[in-house]
């Protein structure tokens, strides 16, 4: 590979150090991938050393061969080795070090972590606990099977009853119904919140079962509606937004 | 080993080696062998005895601190401490930093220049070569290469056009060339 000719000026001007700025950035980058100007370079750095021999003649004074001598020997390359391992040598512990209080910082984050991770885990738990505990009030209020028996005074003919548990603040409310007589095809009783002003308010549509009892549970209420008493009527089975009278069965609040 | 040892019957490879290896007689050897032309061309430069000192120590304290700043598979050692020796001074001359990383420094040049014989015929010729050529190239040359004037300040100081002064620089580079190449 030849010199290529466009840069061969300004080669020369680099080997002596002369070329500066963009042409300078613009040979360095040329001599990257130009293996013959990177010759060319060499050899006129090799014209520069003819050059120098050109001074030839004065030679230094002999204290110059001293100074150089106890220099060496100030700087002895054992030591120069030795105060390169020791440099080196320090890397793993600086290393080491650091891994030490990363670790001491972790530590103490991964304590924190565990701290708080046992709270949480306490916190689950007691959740857990108290959601199964809800879950088996639901699933025996709920249950097919579950025996329901409502007392009334001995030698009493069984009536409908209904029993009503409303909590206003959470707008949650459990209907536990027994003795309904059953209804007509296509037919459902609805439970109405009578609010203390206003129009009645649907709370749920249900049928009772073979035993004439049913269940509604939190049916879908808006929250903080203060009642005035609960009813019940005989509606079509997809429910209706307004009682049809008559009411057959109905409790006021206490 | 005392340098003297060294002197003449000992190839720059050996010398380096012993460098390398950390024998301070080897350093002894090296300055008796280059002493004088890295010593030159810092005092043409620099045109004073204290400063050329300091540069001819700084040059080979740094090859023996670091040995592999030097290449021998990608040229002469001698050749290598004129050239750094001549960045060096410039730098001190213009008061700038190092612009140049001598582990980047390859030279490549016929002949060597370990034995002093070889040394003064070079010598010779490269004077002779220089008296030869026509005094406003030798100029501009000397100007760059002891002065470590820019081909600007060059062009400024001669009045001739940049493109002129570029040329009468590479050219007596290798008019120099050309001496040792027959």
């Amino acid at each position: 590979m030849s010199l290529h000719e466009q840069f061969a000026e300004n080669l020369a001007l680099y080997a002596l150090g002369m070329l500066q700025g963009e042409e300078r950035a613009a040979l360095e980058t040329h001599l990257e991938g130009c293996a013959g100007c990177r010759r060319e370079l060499e050899q006129l750095r090799g014209d520069m050393a003819l050059m120098a021999l050109s001074t030839a003649g004065p030679v230094p004074p002999r204290r110059a061969r001293q100074r150089l001598i106890e220099a060496v020997a100030r700087e002895p390359r054992q030591a120069a080795v030795a105060a390169a391992r020791t440099w080196w040598a320090l890397v793993p512990w600086v290393v080491a070090v650091a891994m030490a209080v990363g670790l001491v910082a972790l530590w103490l984050q991964n304590s924190n972590l565990q701290r708080t991770i046992a709270g949480l885990q306490d916190q689950t738990a007691q959740q857990m606990a108290e959601l199964q505990r809800a879950r088996d009030v639901v699933s025996t209020l709920t249950a097919t099977n579950a025996m329901r028996v409502t007392l009334v005074a001995a030698k009493t003919p069984p009536q409908p009853q209904g029993k009503a548990i409303y909590v206003r603040d959470r707008a949650s409310l459990i209907f536990l119904a027994s003795n309904l007589q059953a209804l007509p095809p296509q037919k459902a009783y609805e439970l109405w919140l009578i609010p203390t002003s206003g129009a009645p308010i649907p709370a749920g549509v249900f049928k009772p079962d073979a035993h004439g009892s049913a269940t509604v549970i939190n049916p879908p209420l808006p929250a903080g509606v203060q009642a005035k008493a609960f009813a019940i009527t005989v509606e079509p089975e997809s429910g209706s937004s307004a009682p049809t009278l008559p009411v057959v069965m109905v409790g006021l609040g206490e | 080993m005392s340098g003297a040892e060294f002197k003449g019957d000992r190839t720059d490879a050996a010398v380096l080696a012993a460098i390398r290896s950390g024998d301070e007689s080897g350093m002894a050897a090296l300055y008796d062998r280059y002493s004088a032309v890295v010593y030159s061309v810092a005092l043409r430069v620099l045109g004073d005895t204290g400063a050329a000192e300091d540069v001819l120590q700084e040059v080979f304290m740094q090859l023996w601190r670091n040995p592999g700043l030097f290449d021998s598979s990608r040229g002469s050692l001698g050749p290598w401490l004129a050239v750094i020796a001549r960045h060096r001074a410039i730098d001190g001359l213009r008061k700038r930093r190092p612009e140049t990383d001598i582990a980047d420094v390859v030279v490549s040049v016929e002949p060597d220049m370990a034995g002093e014989a070889e040394r003064t015929r070079a010598m010779e010729k490269v004077r002779g070569t220089l008296g030869s050529m026509p005094s406003p190239q030798r100029q501009a040359l000397e100007m760059a290469y002891f002065e470590g004037m820019s081909h600007s300040e060059i062009s400024e100081k001669t009045g001739e056009p940049l493109g002129t002064i570029k040329t009468r620089i590479r050219s007596g580079l290798l008019a120099l060339r050309k001496a040792f190449a027959t």
